[in-house]
């Protein structure tokens, strides 16, 4: 894809040509990348309330040990997915880049928007059809993932910054964190709010994509495998 | 400065032989960790170098990081450090009392400005002119402030000095602030802990009297040399905790087997302090090690952190008993609710319309769906 794509509502009538709105590298992304926050919410969540104990010698025993170890190494593999994300809207184009800047100033997004809300909502009977990220979802995107993405890296890696100690790079770069909590302890907490917030996007994220494939007259989860979206009557 | 006499002459004067004098060096430049040369280089310092008085001021605080103090491990080093400061002001400790005590405390601002060194115990509350804490007739601010203008640096004992401690908890009713809130000009170092371990209080005030300059500090302002590191990282228990058994019960079998706490609140994985590496009580014992778990007591509002027995603090913003999974819980609920009340609706939408009107007048998705 040469262009980026706008957002645009499509007529209500007849069969609209499919169009290509994800590169390869966004797909692979979001397949790599659900699965890994999947590992992390799991270990994530295991690092702070541990399962119960093991019963055993603790030289054959490193259970937290590899809890931990996952988490870290998908850790920075979230991270760097996550630069590598920011690149493919420059390099990928197509609908790559509504992610993270929703075209709130345009009237027809907007117009979509509150359809979104009120298709939502059972007030409309007819969902419209549409090129791009769907306007709602995309808030939602921006506020429930994006957002706790970011802060769940900064958090994470100031954290890191603790077991690596004051002398590592990742102190260098994200020690200024930890200045501005002063306990440290406030970091889990963040992240570990953050970590809900996105389990909860993740649920409304396969809810809504199920639903609208099911309901709103064009293909969703296919298009994030073969990156069409297709429509129908 | 050349009147001024060096530390070795006061010990001398009080009657410290050159025997104990050397031991202490060696005590100090290990405790420092300056290697085999530290002794002599110590031992040099303080036979050059004129003495650096201390004042020792007690704002709002509960004396235990003095108590702390005098019960530094090797007898010798206390003697020694006591008898460096009792030369000079300590309200609790010295030997004047009253318009007498007051006086020295004017006679060192007067010859040492700028040269001496302020260590303050407790904080400062704000509230009322100061009206909470009030030393000699006069608030304890005033006092403060007269003194930390004329300080060549300030050692800020304790938490409640770094941080405010428990005075300085929610909702922190006498705005009790910490010491490098309060100063600009004067160079500040962080001591905490509730109390800090004796050791660590020895160790950096003779680094600072013996080199004349301050310890290196991280970017909260405590001496690298005792705080670089979480008590976790340390921790005997930490092979329990990589292995994952941990105490669920005070009185289950993981306590007698001495596993990890970090289930039962321990804070160690969040706090920086020596208690792994130096141990309290000449290393009798530290609060992990006697079965309980660390409560983060050098950490910035530990109190407002609790509840101490549990991992995940409360969340006080969305009431006394909430924490981030109960929260969560809350929202989950939520979100559940929402989705079951769409999906009912939709199915109650459809049924009912298909009744309504099964005829032309039908949308395309109810053809759809119809066909
Ligand atoms: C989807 C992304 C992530 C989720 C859902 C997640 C979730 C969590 C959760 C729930 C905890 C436990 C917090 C607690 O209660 O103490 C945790 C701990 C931690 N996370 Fe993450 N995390 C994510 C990404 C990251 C990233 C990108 C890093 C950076 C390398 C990171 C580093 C850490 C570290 C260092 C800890 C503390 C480990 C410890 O205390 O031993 N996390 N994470
Ligand atoms: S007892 Fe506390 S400091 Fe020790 S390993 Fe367990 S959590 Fe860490």
């Amino acid at each position: 894809m040469k262009h980026y794509i706008p957002y645009h509502q499509l007529p209500e009538g007849g069969i609209p040509p499919p169009v290509t709105i994800y590169g390869p590298g966004v797909r692979w992304w979001h397949w790599i990348n659900g699965l890994l926050v999947l590992v992390l919410c799991v270990t994530g969540y295991f690092i702070g309330v541990p399962p119960p104990s093991a019963l055993g010698d603790p030289s054959s025993l490193y259970i937290m040990g590899w809890i931990r170890f996952l988490h870290l190494a998908s850790g920075y593999l979230f991270a760097l997915l996550a630069i590598a994300r920011l690149w493919l809207t420059f390099v990928e184009k197509g609908i790559s880049h509504h992610l993270f800047v929703p075209a709130i100033w345009r009237a027809e997004w907007f117009d979509g928007f509150m359809r979104q809300i009120r298709w939502n909502l059972l007030i409309n009977d007819q969902p419209k059809r549409y090129v791009g990220l769907n306007p709602l979802g995309g808030i939602a995107m921006l506020l429930m993932y994006v957002l706790p993405g970011f802060i769940i890296i900064v958090t994470g890696f100031a954290m890191y910054a603790e077991v690596t100690g004051h002398d590592s790079w990742q102190y260098a770069l994200f020690g200024w964190v930890t200045t501005i909590f002063g306990n440290t302890m406030d970091l889990h907490v963040i992240h570990r709010l953050a970590m809900w917030v996105m389990a909860g996007f993740v649920c409304i994220h396969v809810y809504i994509a199920v639903r609208e494939d099911v309901m709103s007259r064009q293909t969703m989860i296919s298009s994030m495998l073969s990156g069409e979206r297709q429509y129908r009557r | 400065m050349a009147d001024k006499p060096t530390f070795y002459d006061v010990f001398r004067q009080r009657g410290v032989s050159r025997r104990d004098f050397l031991g202490f060096c060696a005590l100090t430049a290990t405790y420092l960790g300056l290697g085999p040369n530290g002794a002599a280089s110590v031992a040099h310092a303080m036979q050059t170098k004129p003495r650096i008085p201390v004042v020792w001021l007690h704002g709002l605080e509960c004396t235990c990081c003095s108590e702390s103090f005098l019960r530094s491990g090797h007898p010798l080093v206390s003697d020694i450090v006591m008898s460096m400061i009792s030369l000079d002001y300590d309200d609790t400790i010295m030997a004047a009392a009253g318009d007498q005590a007051e006086e020295i405390l004017h006679d060192i601002i007067r010859d040492y400005r700028g040269a001496f060194i302020l260590a303050v115990e407790g904080n400062v509350p704000l509230a009322n002119d100061g009206m909470a804490c009030i030393v000699g007739g006069r608030p304890f601010k005033k006092k403060f402030e007269e003194t930390a203008r004329h300080a060549k640096a300030i050692i800020s004992w304790g938490t409640c000095a770094t941080s405010g401690c428990v005075q300085a908890a929610k909702p922190n009713p006498t705005r009790a602030t910490p010491i490098h809130k309060l100063v600009d000009r004067v160079p500040v170092i962080n001591v905490p802990g509730c109390p800090p371990i004796a050791e660590v209080m020895t160790g950096v005030i003779s680094y600072i009297l013996t080199y004349d300059r301050l310890p290196e500090l991280d970017n909260r302002l405590r001496p690298k040399l005792f705080y670089s590191q979480r008590v976790h990282d340390k921790c005997y228990r930490r092979a329990h905790f990589d292995a994952g058994q941990f105490v669920e019960n005070w009185d289950d079998e993981g306590a007698k087997q001495g596993w990890c706490l970090y289930k039962m609140g321990c804070r160690g994985p969040t706090t920086y302090n020596a208690c792994a590496t130096i141990g309290w009580n000449e290393n009798t014992s530290s609060p992990i090690r006697s079965g309980h778990g660390c409560i983060g007591c050098s950490e910035d509002g530990f109190w407002d952190r609790g509840p101490f027995y549990e991992r995940l603090p409360d969340m006080q913003q969305w009431g006394i008993e909430s924490n981030a999974d109960k929260v969560a819980a809350a929202g989950a609920a939520g979100l559940g609710t929402a989705v079951a009340v769409q999906l009912g609706a939709t199915a109650i939408k459809r049924v009912m319309k298909r009744g309504d009107k099964p005829d032309a007048s039908a949308t395309q998705e109810e053809k759809e769906t119809q066909a």
